[in-house]
């Protein structure tokens, strides 16, 4: 093997082409299933929130699942088992519209969901019930109080452990390499097993990996900052 | 429904233990085993690294500090890439998939175990340092006999739940062909060929059993560590002193 040359990977327009594919898909899968699994959240946490037994036993069985279950295997599941199940027709069209960046999207999604419904509403138990009282006694109507007394407090709570999960969600569109997409990690792999230059490949995708990664972080401790500024004033 | 049954109960064996004797353990077994030891080595290098990070000396905290945050930040999957090219250019010799895994995951699980460790140690009231070093005990016996103790003790809850964690991890394994459950069960589709659903159903409700029977015995052990946290301080009274001034709590005491 020769020295370290990072040129001989960056310099072909293939490679650069192939990484190119993998940078697109990998943000696709991640801002897909984060957006998925955002807008379940909520609908989960709205679940959670009504009288209904039965309901909220179903949303306990949801998240206990998606965080019991290895995130690679549901992955597996949707997309040799689930996609199984579906009419013929339909699996058609996915086999020709990228249905495993879809499945990734949606098994990401749903296991994701789990995951920020749990810390929204550990946000929400984190208000003191006092705070929804006095907002009650300040004439403020249900959804009012929401609105400008629990749901900020709720949110700054939250804001930690939701950015948490939205780096391991970062982490995890990795996964989708195993059912074939051609996301960041599989092209890594592509491109080493035709160059041969396993350390340069590998040192490249490893630095995009965690540039992304430091600068969620970032963001999340900017964020955190800023709540708690905010808080004090 | 009944097909789930009759692939049960043509495979279990080899989703038990692969396929083991007529080759290396597979199956549960190994996907067990490789996390008991993967989580059992890292244990010892996340307490070394957890020191490190909270060491005085700079020249230990940085680079411990950057490793972990290295690692938080790049996708398992990249670092088993990593290892699987690294173990044999290293070694000079081939090493095993079930090798390669294990090494991964133990500075993985390490490196997340350390974050669990520092908390625990930072979360104990700084009293507890002060009293060790007045008296007399030395920084390596006050971490042995007075700082560690305590801090691992509270922390048990969340190593139990890293252990869960590391069970799920061993599960990439299958991209370098570890032979452990997910390996197996993609081995019984692939003979089969016709059944994916009930075939990943099943390993599915496997790894929910496994892990769910963990999480409850974590929330078990929760509200162990928590009973018992709350009823030491509280068997020593606070009686004031001759001058008004209350006596030491028994916050501080061990």
């Amino acid at each position: 093997m020769s020295h370290f040359d990072l040129a001989a990977v960056l310099s072909s327009p293939d490679f650069r082409a192939m990484l190119w594919t993998g940078i697109r898909f990998t943000a696709i899968v991640f801002a897909g299933s984060w957006f998925l699994g955002m807008a379940l959240a909520a609908v989960l946490l709205v679940i959670r929130l009504t009288p209904s037994t039965v309901a909220q036993r179903f949303v306990a069985g949801y998240v206990s699942y998606h965080r019991n279950v290895p995130t690679l295997v549901q992955l597996m599941l949707w997309y040799f088992g689930i996609s199984n199940l579906l009419p013929d027709e339909l699996q058609a069209w996915l086999a020709d519209h990228k249905g495993e960046a879809i499945f990734a999207v949606i098994s990401l999604g749903l296991c994701q969901a789990a995951f920020f419904s749990e810390d929204m509403r550990s946000g929400l138990r984190g208000v003191a019930s006092g705070q929804a009282e006095a907002a009650r006694a300040l004439g403020h109507s249900y959804v009012g109080s929401m609105r400008y007394v629990i749901l900020p407090q709720a949110i700054r709570n939250a804001v930690p452990a939701l950015v948490n999960h939205t780096v391991s969600l970062f982490k995890n569109s990795s996964l989708a390499m195993a059912i074939g997409v051609t996301e960041l990690t599989h092209v890594v792999r592509e491109i080493e097993s035709r160059s041969f230059r396993t350390f340069e490949v590998y040192a490249v995708g490893t630095a995009l990996y965690l540039a992304v990664s430091l600068l969620l972080m970032a963001l999340g401790a900017a964020l955190a900052r800023h709540y708690r500024l905010a808080a004090a004033r | 429904m009944w097909s789930v049954v009759d692939i049960v109960r043509d495979n279990w064996l080899l989703l038990l233990i692969g396929q083991y004797p007529h080759g290396p353990l597979g199956g549960i077994a190994a996907t067990l085993i490789l996390s008991v030891f993967g989580i059992l080595l890292a244990f010892p290098v996340s307490v070394a690294l957890a020191l490190a990070r909270l060491s005085p000396w700079r020249v230990l905290r940085w680079p411990v500090t950057g490793l972990v945050y290295a690692t938080r930040g790049i996708p398992l999957l990249m670092i088993i890439l990593w290892t699987y090219f690294l173990l044999p250019v290293l070694t000079g010799h081939t090493v095993s998939g079930f090798t390669t895994m294990l090494c991964t995951l133990v500075l993985y699980e390490g490196c997340y175990l350390s974050e669990v460790v520092r908390a625990g140690i930072e979360a104990l009231p700084k009293g507890q340092s002060e009293a060790a070093k007045s008296l007399g005990h030395g920084y390596y016996g006050r971490m042995r006999y007075i700082i560690l103790p305590q801090a691992l003790f509270n922390m048990l809850p969340s190593m139990l739940s890293q252990f869960i964690s590391t069970i799920q991890d061993t599960t990439l394994g299958y991209v370098i062909n570890v032979q452990e459950l997910t390996f197996a069960a993609n081995q019984v589709n692939n003979q089969l060929l016709t059944q994916p659903f009930q075939v990943f159903f099943i390993l599915a409700i496997t790894y929910f059993v496994v892990c769910f029977t963990l999480t409850q015995a974590t929330h078990w052990l929760e509200r162990r560590v928590a009973a018992r946290r709350r009823g030491i301080p509280a068997a020593v009274p606070v009686t004031p002193a001759a001058d008004g001034l209350p006596l030491p709590t028994g916050e501080e005491l061990p």
